[in-house]
C-alpha cells in the first residue's frame, strides 16, 4: 500500500504545484486589486474574501460579486483567471485520471489487494500455481468442499475466469509468474494456515522451480507437483517433493491394471471422482493385439505397461525419429484406412488413439470403427469441452490429463488416507475388489458416496478422545451405529485405519480405538452426520458404548446419583 | 550543478526565511507582523511540502513530515487570524496577534529542521 501513495504523490507533483501557484496569484491580485465599497470609498480586498472568491471561481461555481461589486480593474484580473484556474483544474483532474489508468499502478493495487487478502486468511489453505484447465477443475471442486486456497497463474485470461467463476467462497487469484519467490511468498507459502503447494503449470522446469522455492522457505509444506519428464520427477524428488504427478504413467498403470483386475480399476475410477457422480460400471478390457495410435508421452507409458503385461501392440506413429519406436511401428497418422489395415485392424480387440490432437484422435476412432466394429476404443482426449464428442464417436475409456491429475490432487488435499488405500487395495485379488464394489452399491446404488477422514483426538472427536483418554474401549462397530438407536447400523463403511501400529485396509469392526489414529470411511452424507455425534457428544457416545442415557443437567446428574441403581437397564426407546 | 536540486534547496529555504519574517518582531504588535508575509510563507511551504512528495528515502520522509508539522502551523495562525477579524469580529487584539506569531514560531521550529536536515544531507554527500 505504502507504494501506492508513494507512486500517487510522485505523480502528482507537478498538477498539484501549478494548482497552488495559479491560486496563490489570483488570490494575491485580489488582494492588491483596489476596489470600491458601497459607499464609493476606494476598498482593498482581504484575504480571507479573496480566497473564497477564488476558490469558487476556480471551480466554476460563481457566486457573484461578494461582498461589493466589483470594479473594472478587479473584473479584468478575474476575467483572465476564470480561464487559468478552469484549465489547471483539467490538468490536474486528467492528470488523476491517467494516473488511475496507469499499468503500473494497477499492478501495484492488484498486487497489494491481494496481499491483505492472503493474509487475511484465517483457515488452512493451498496454494494453486497454474489455473488452466487442471487447475480450475481443482480449485472448483475444492471450493465446493468450502476449502480455500489462492490461485497463481501468467496468463491474466485465466485470473479473470476465476474472477468471474460462481463459487461460494472468495478465492484470491493474481496475474503473475510463479517461478519467481517473492509472488510465491504473496501468494502465501510461508503463511501459517498454508498446507500445500500445487504446482500445475504446463512447463515442467516452472514447477521445479516452484517445488524447491517451496521447500526452502517452507520446509514443513507439503508440495504437488506435476511433472512429465522422468528426469524432472527424479529432481523434484531429490529434495522431497510429497507428490509428484506424472498424469500420463498414472492413466497408462490403471489402464494395466484395468486388464487383470478390472473391479480393481472400477474401484480407483469412484474413488477419484467427487461425491454426486454417477458409479461407473465395470469394463472389461479384450486381452489380444491392440493398436496404439502416437507414441507421445502418452504413448510411451501406455506402450510401457502393455509390454509389462505381456499383451501384443502395435504402435502407429508419424514421426520417424520419436524416441525409443520398435522397429516394429508403423509410420502414419492411424486416421486413414491404409495405416489401419497396414496395422492389422481387422485381427485386433482394442484400439488406442493417443494422439495428442482431437481432431486427429476423433478421426482415428471413426476410421478404425468403421474397418472393425468390434474394437474397443480407449481415447486420448486434450481438450476438457470435448468429452461429448468422444462418448458419441464411441470411445470406452477416456483419458485427460487435466482430470486425471485434478482428481489424483483432489484426494490427495482433501483425503489424503484414500491414497494409503488404493494402494494397500491393491494387495487384494479382483473379488475382493468385487465384493467391496458391492457393499458400496448398497449404501449408494448410483451415485458416489461421501468419502470422509476423522482423526482421534480433541477438536475433531472430543467425546472419543476423552473416552479413549480414560481408558474406556472404543471399536469402529461401536461409532458405525446410530446415536439415536444403538442396534442400528448407519449406511457406512470403515476402509482404512491407520494408527500407530501400522495401516490396515477394511478394518474390523472389532478394532478398538487409540489417541491419534485415522480412520477413512465411506457413506451417506446423512451417515456422516449422525457420526458427528458418535464422536463429538458425550452422551451419544455413551449410550452407544453402554446403552445407558446419561442425564444432561445437573438436577439430573444429582438425582442420578441419589438414585443410583448399578443393576437398572437403560430405557432402550428413550431417545436423546 | 543540478537545476532540481537549486529549485528544491531554494525553496526549502525560502520557507524558513520568510516564516522567520513574518515570526520576527514584538509578539504582540499588530504592525510588525504582514499579513503578506505570512501568505507568502504559506504558499512557499505549500511547494516545499509538494516537492517532497514521492521521496522514497527517510530522510525524505522525515523531511515531508516536517513541512507538513510546518504548513499545519501556518495554516492554523492563518485560521486564526481569519477567525477573529470575520467571525468573532473581535478584531486583531494584542493576545490575538500573540497566539498568531506563536504558531507562525512553531512553524519556523519545523522549517529550521527541516533545513538543516537538507544540510546534513548535502554535508554527507559531499563526503
Amino acid at each position: 500500500m505504502d507504494s501506492v501513495i508513494f507512486l500517487i504523490l510522485r505523480q502528482m507533483r507537478a498538477p498539484l504545484l501549478v494548482l497552488s501557484t495559479v491560486y496563490t496569484i489570483a488570490t494575491l491580485g485580489l488582494t492588491l486589486i483596489p476596489g470600491m465599497d458601497d459607499q464609493g470609498q476606494v476598498w482593498y480586498m482581504d484575504f480571507f474574501h479573496a480566497f473564497y472568491f477564488v476558490a469558487f471561481m476556480g471551480t466554476t461555481i460563481g457566486f457573484g460579486e461578494i461582498p461589493y461589486a466589483f470594479t473594472d480593474a478587479q473584473r479584468m484580473w478575474v476575467l483572465v483567471f476564470i480561464y487559468i484556474t478552469v484549465a489547471t483544474w483539467i490538468y490536474t483532474i486528467g492528470a488523476l485520471l491517467r494516473l488511475l489508468q496507469n499499468e503500473t499502478l494497477k499492478k501495484a493495487l492488484t498486487q497489494s489487494q491481494f496481499r491483505r487478502q492472503v493474509r487475511r486468511i484465517r483457515e488452512p489453505f493451498f496454494v494453486v500455481c497454474g489455473y488452466g484447465d487442471t487447475g480450475s477443475q481443482l480449485v472448483g471442486s475444492l471450493r465446493k468442499r468450502l476449502s480455500s486456497a489462492t490461485v497463481l497463474d501468467t496468463d491474466p485470461g485465466a485470473i479473470d475466469s476465476l474472477m468471474l467463476a460462481d463459487h461460494p467462497l472468495f478465492i484470491p487469484g493474481l496475474c503473475a509468474d510463479a517461478s519467481d519467490p517473492a509472488n510465491l511468498i504473496l501468494a502465501g507459502i510461508t503463511h501459517p494456515m498454508c498446507k500445500s503447494v500445487v504446482a500445475l503449470t504446463n512447463d515442467n522446469a516452472v514447477n521445479l522451480h516452484i517445488a524447491i522455492t517451496a521447500k526452502v522457505l517452507n520446509p514443513g509444506i507439503q508440495v504437488i507437483c506435476r511433472a512429465e519428464s522422468h528426469a524432472i520427477e527424479v529432481n523434484m524428488a531429490s529434495f522431497g517433493t510429497d507428490f509428484i504427478i506424472d498424469p500420463f504413467d498414472t492413466f497408462a498403470k490403471d489402464l494395466a491394471m484395468a486388464f487383470y483386475s478390472p473391479y480393481q480399476f472400477m474401484l480407483n475410477e469412484w474413488f477419484r471422482s467427487e461425491t454426486g457422480e454417477t458409479l461407473t460400471d465395470v469394463v472389461t478390457l479384450p486381452t489380444g493385439r491392440w493398436i496404439l495410435c502416437g507414441y507421445g508421452r502418452f504413448g510411451q507409458a501406455v506402450h510401457r505397461e502393455f509390454i509389462d503385461q505381456g499383451l501384443k501392440i502395435q504402435v502407429i506413429e508419424p514421426d520417424k525419429a520419436s524416441a525409443g519406436l520398435p522397429i516394429t511401428a508403423i509410420i502414419g497418422y492411424g486416421t486413414e484406412a491404409v495405416t489401419l489395415n497396414q496395422a492389422g485392424v481387422a485381427d485386433s480387440v482394442g484400439i488406442v488413439a493417443g494422439a495428442n490432437d482431437d481432431s486427429n484422435n476423433l478421426s482415428i476412432i471413426v476410421t478404425a470403427l468403421a474397418l472393425n466394429p468390434d474394437l474397443f476404443v480407449v481415447a486420448r482426449r486434450n481438450l476438457h469441452t470435448n468429452q461429448p464428442l468422444f462418448a458419441h464417436a464411441g470411445s470406452q475409456l477416456m483419458m485427460e490429463s487435466s482430470e486425471v491429475l485434478a482428481n489424483k490432487v483432489r484426494t490427495l488435499l482433501t483425503n489424503p488416507l484414500v491414497d494409503d488405500f488404493l494402494s494397500l487395495s491393491k494387495a487384494h485379488d479382483d473379488a475382493w475388489a468385487s465384493d467391496l464394489s458391492e457393499k458400496i452399491r448398497k449404501i449408494s446404488p448410483r451415485v458416489m458416496p461421501e468419502v470422509w477422514e476423522i482423526v482421534i483426538n480433541t477438536p475433531n472427536a472430543l467425546a472419543v478422545a476423552t473416552a479413549v483418554g480414560l481408558g474406556t474401549a472404543v471399536t469402529i462397530d461401536q461409532l458405525t451405529h446410530d446415536h439415536r438407536e444403538r442396534d442400528v447400523s448407519l449406511a457406512v463403511l470403515a476402509l482404512l485405519h491407520a494408527s500407530s501400529l501400522g495401516t490396515f485396509c477394511m478394518p474390523s469392526g472389532h478394532t478398538q480405538l487409540a489417541l491419534g489414529d485415522r480412520l477413512l470411511f465411506i457413506g451417506t452424507g446423512a451417515a456422516r452426520s449422525q457420526m458427528q455425534w458418535n464422536l463429538q457428544n458425550e452422551t451419544a457416545l455413551t449410550y452407544l458404548l453402554t446403552g445407558e442415557n446419561l442425564p444432561q443437567t445437573s438436577v439430573g446428574r444429582w438425582w442420578q446419583a441419589r438414585t443410583a441403581n448399578p443393576k437398572g437397564s437403560p430405557d432402550p426407546d428413550h431417545s436423546l | 550543478m543540478n537545476l532540481e536540486k537549486v529549485v528544491f534547496a531554494f525553496t526549502i529555504i525560502l520557507a524558513l526565511t520568510l516564516n522567520f519574517g513574518f515570526f520576527t518582531g514584538d509578539i504582540d504588535n499588530i504592525l510588525h507582523h504582514n499579513v503578506y508575509e505570512l501568505y507568502a510563507a504559506i504558499f512557499v511551504n505549500a511547494v516545499a511540502t509538494i516537492l517532497k512528495f514521492g521521496d522514497r528515502t527517510h530522510l525524505g520522509a522525515v523531511l515531508l513530515a516536517a513541512s507538513l508539522v510546518a504548513d499545519i502551523q501556518l495554516v492554523a495562525a492563518a485560521t486564526v487570524w481569519g477567525f477573529s477579524v470575520y467571525v468573532t469580529q473581535v478584531g486583531l487584539s494584542p493576545s490575538t496577534m500573540a497566539s498568531i506569531v506563536s504558531l507562525a514560531g512553531g512553524a519556523v521550529i519545523a522549517n529550521t529542521i527541516s533545513v538543516a536536515l537538507l544540510v546534513i544531507e548535502t554535508v554527507m554527500l559531499r563526503r
